[in-house]
């Protein structure tokens, strides 16, 4: 088996006073696709932002390592330029900074050494041309005014530039169209090498007919309650998520 | 903090965009202590001190009786009320120099500046820069012009580009026909001072017609404690004529305050285009109390692009007279307050004429407790019909302890016109935060580049050196606050 990348044992997060993981575990090792998949407000944002070190997110138990390293009280930005990548659900707007100089910064950041401006310029387009993006968005302020699915793309162009080892991608099938859904996807499995891993946090199975996941989770009420093969994928759709809620309430 | 990998950012960003106009040495808040001053006067005015500093400058009779009445003037008016501040009673006038200078004659040769004013301008690239883009230097060291040229197709255009010391010798006639109207020696307290004393500044007369493609661009410097400095500047673009004017100013760091009092007066004529640009720096003892006000006339087009980021107290409201049918104006704006700072911008608009536009972009960055306020007026004359102003305040809060205000003013009985006003107040906000510093990009280097986003549609407004220079300011204004 590949190396563990992300173990997460235990995690409690607390948002206020109010508790929204109840011990989350879980195991992704280098090479896999999971899929996270739970109704609205079981918390799987809530974990992603913990994982990355969202200052609102609280951990009051339970640790994450990165690469047999624990990172959870590491500084958010260190994480990122350590490989690990989230793809948000709701991506903020940066006005008056130009996707160009953003991704410029972001990649000398990642990279800690900033390559020839000619040469990133390359890179950039063709990651662009890639994901099917106008070039003018190059020109364009960081998802201000952006429509929902433009946003999207805009996460994945910056995944392919930052080549992270992990990459946690909350929802980025929600907003595009299905030809968008088709390019996204497409880039996705470009961007996924043996080397990396990646966890899809998804609603609907259509993405994840292009983008084959390893495991699937089933998560509700803040924990993982479910793991298995794409299958689960299928039992989802068909059944809800009852089956699982009824679990979950047997467990707690 | 890791300010240094911050430094070496921005260092590389910019070095993208412009190779060498970036000095690795340029640093700010230096002080040349070797400099030698051939002339020190004593602190305080009266009229004796007017009389002398006349006399020195060998002025015609008229000036030396304008700085008289200015000076009475001067004595008889009170401080400005309207400033919900206490600060300007802080100015010991009597403690203040309000002359001096530092070599006998503006030069026109680079190599003739005295070495410690030559390192000082080097240290702010004044030679790059006039290498690199420049139609003219005029760079003021002290209260006097000390290096000035002129490329040789703007005086045979007949483009006048001078100090105003030098304008008044060799261009008496036409500075005596536009002094002081539009700024009048009583318009307030300060305007007053500075007619009494004024010293240095910038003269640009462009003939009929005539577009001056390339921007002139002065280098101003505050370098004495207790220095004040009272420039006077000029400037008459003829019908039809277009020209850009740039000042920026730097200013080492003093135990005690200086004040800068200085008197702009913008003439566009018939179909002339004039904009005036500044970034102001001066040093956190600084009081900078400035009264710019421009006319434009008929079809006429002033921008003032104004950036403010200095100074303990800044009082600014460049003014246009919208005097002539289809005239237009802009006041572009940013201003930065620090600790122990407070920015008070803003515009004043004046229709006088039917069918005049303006537009005024506010934009304010508090921090450390700093205060921005923006004071606008907005006026319309009786009977002037068809008049649009559309003012936009953007204000960005670093910290809970930091403030802004709006204090807009709108004068207007007409009906048919057109005024709007819009504000905005802002926090730096976790999420951005989060989201950038999600993308390996430290902390401070997510607040700089939230903060440079911000100011974007005022930099974008810049030629590209002063982009690059306010930028640098920014980040040293950034990393001031830490630690
Ligand atoms: N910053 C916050 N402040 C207050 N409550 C929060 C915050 N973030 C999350 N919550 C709450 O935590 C719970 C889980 O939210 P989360 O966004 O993690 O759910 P989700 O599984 O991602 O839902 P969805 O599928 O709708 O995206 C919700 O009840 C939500 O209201
Ligand atoms: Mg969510």
């Amino acid at each position: 088996m590949s190396e563990v990348l992300l173990k997460i044992e235990g995690l409690r997060v607390a948002v206020g006073e109010k508790e929204i993981l109840k011990g989350v575990d879980l195991t992704v090792r280098r090479g896999e696709i999971h899929a996270l998949m739970g109704p609205n407000g079981s918390g799987k944002s809530t974990l992603s932002n913990a994982i990355m070190g969202h200052p609102h997110y609280r951990i009051t138990e339970g640790r994450i390592w990165f690469k047999g390293e624990d990172i959870t009280e590491m500084p958010t930005d260190e994480k990122a330029r350590k490989g690990v990548f989230l793809a948000f659900q709701y991506p903020v707007a940066i006005p008056g900074v130009t996707v160009t100089n953003f991704l410029r910064a972001i990649t000398k950041a990642r990279r800690g050494e900033e390559g020839p401006a000619k040469e990133f310029r390359a890179e950039m387009a063709g990651a662009m041309q890639t994901l099917a993006m106008d070039p003018a968005f190059a020109r364009r302020y960081v998802n201000d005014g952006f429509s929902g699915g433009e946003k999207k793309r805009c996460e994945m162009l910056q995944m392919a530039l930052l080549k992270p080892e992990l990459a946690i991608l909350d929802e980025t099938d929600s907003g595009l169209d299905i030809d968008a859904l088709k390019v996204v996807c497409d880039g996705i499995n470009r961007i996924f090498n043996p080397q990396m891993a990646m966890l899809i946090i998804t609603h609907y199975q259509r993405m994840l007919n292009y983008v084959t996941p390893h495991r699937v989770h089933v998560f509700v009420a803040g924990r993982v309650v479910e793991s298995g093969g794409s299958e689960l994928v299928a039992a989802l759709e068909s059944e809800g998520y009852d089956r699982f809620i009824k679990k979950s309430l047997a467990a707690a | 903090m890791p300010t240094t990998e911050n430094k070496a950012v921005l260092r590389e960003e910019l070095k993208d965009r412009v190779k060498d106009i970036v000095k690795d040495d340029y640093a700010y808040g230096f002080h040349d202590d070797d400099i030698q001053y051939s002339f020190k006067s004593r602190k305080g005015l009266d009229e004796r001190m007017v009389r002398e500093i006349s006399a020195l400058k060998k002025e015609p009779e008229w000036m030396l009786e304008r700085r008289l009445q200015a000076y009475r003037t001067f004595l008889r008016y009170p401080l400005p009320s309207f400033l919900s501040t206490d600060a300007l009673e802080h100015i010991d006038f009597d403690n203040i120099y309000y002359f001096m200078r530092a070599s006998d004659r503006a030069q026109r040769d680079w190599k003739d500046v005295p070495e410690g004013v030559r390192r000082t301008f080097d240290r702010l690239g004044v030679p790059e820069a006039e290498r690199n883009f420049l139609a003219g230097v005029s760079a003021q060291y002290d209260s006097e012009v000390v290096y000035h040229s002129v490329k040789e197709e703007l005086s045979s255009k007949g483009v006048l580009f001078t100090d105003m010391d030098s304008a008044l010798r060799e261009h008496g006639d036409i500075v005596r026909k536009y002094f002081g109207t539009v700024i009048p020696t009583g318009d307030n307290k300060f305007a007053a001072l500075n007619t009494a004393v004024w010293s240095g500044g910038s003269f640009v007369y462009v003939p009929k017609g005539v577009e001056v493609a390339i921007p002139l661009q002065a280098y101003f410097r505050i370098n004495s404690d207790n220095m004040g400095q009272f420039e006077r500047t000029l400037i008459i673009a003829d019908e039809g004529a277009k020209v850009h004017y740039l000042e920026g100013c730097t200013a080492p760091t003093y135990s005690e305050h200086a004040l800068h009092s200085a008197v702009v007066e913008l003439i566009a004529m018939k179909g002339a285009t004039i904009r005036y640009t500044t970034i102001q720096n001066w040093s956190k003892n600084v009081y900078n109390l400035v009264t710019k006000r421009a006319f434009a006339y008929e079809n006429a087009r002033v921008e003032w692009i104004d950036g403010n980021l200095g100074s303990c107290l800044t009082v600014k409201y460049p003014a246009i007279h919208l005097k002539g049918e289809g005239a237009s104006g802009e006041v572009m704006s940013v201003a930065f307050a620090g600790k122990g700072q407070h920015q008070d911008a803003g515009a004043r608009v004046i229709a006088f004429a039917p069918n005049t536009s303006a537009t005024v972009t506010s934009k304010s960055i508090s921090k450390d407790g700093g205060r921005t306020s923006y004071r606008g007026l907005v006026r319309v004359m009786k009977g002037v019909q068809k008049v649009q102003v559309h003012t936009v305040c953007d204000a960005l809060l670093m910290d809970e302890g930091s403030r802004s205000d709006t204090y807009p003013t709108m004068q207007v009985d007409e009906k048919d016109v057109n005024i709007g006003h819009e504000a905005t107040v802002s926090k730096i906000g976790d999420e951005q935060l989060f989201y950038l510093t999600s993308r390996g990009v430290t902390a401070d280097q997510a607040r700089l580049m939230i903060v440079n986003g911000f100011m974007e549609p005022f930099t974008k407004e810049l030629p590209l050196e002063y982009a690059v220079e306010l930028r640098r300011l920014m980040e040293l204004e950034m990393e001031g606050g830490i630690g």
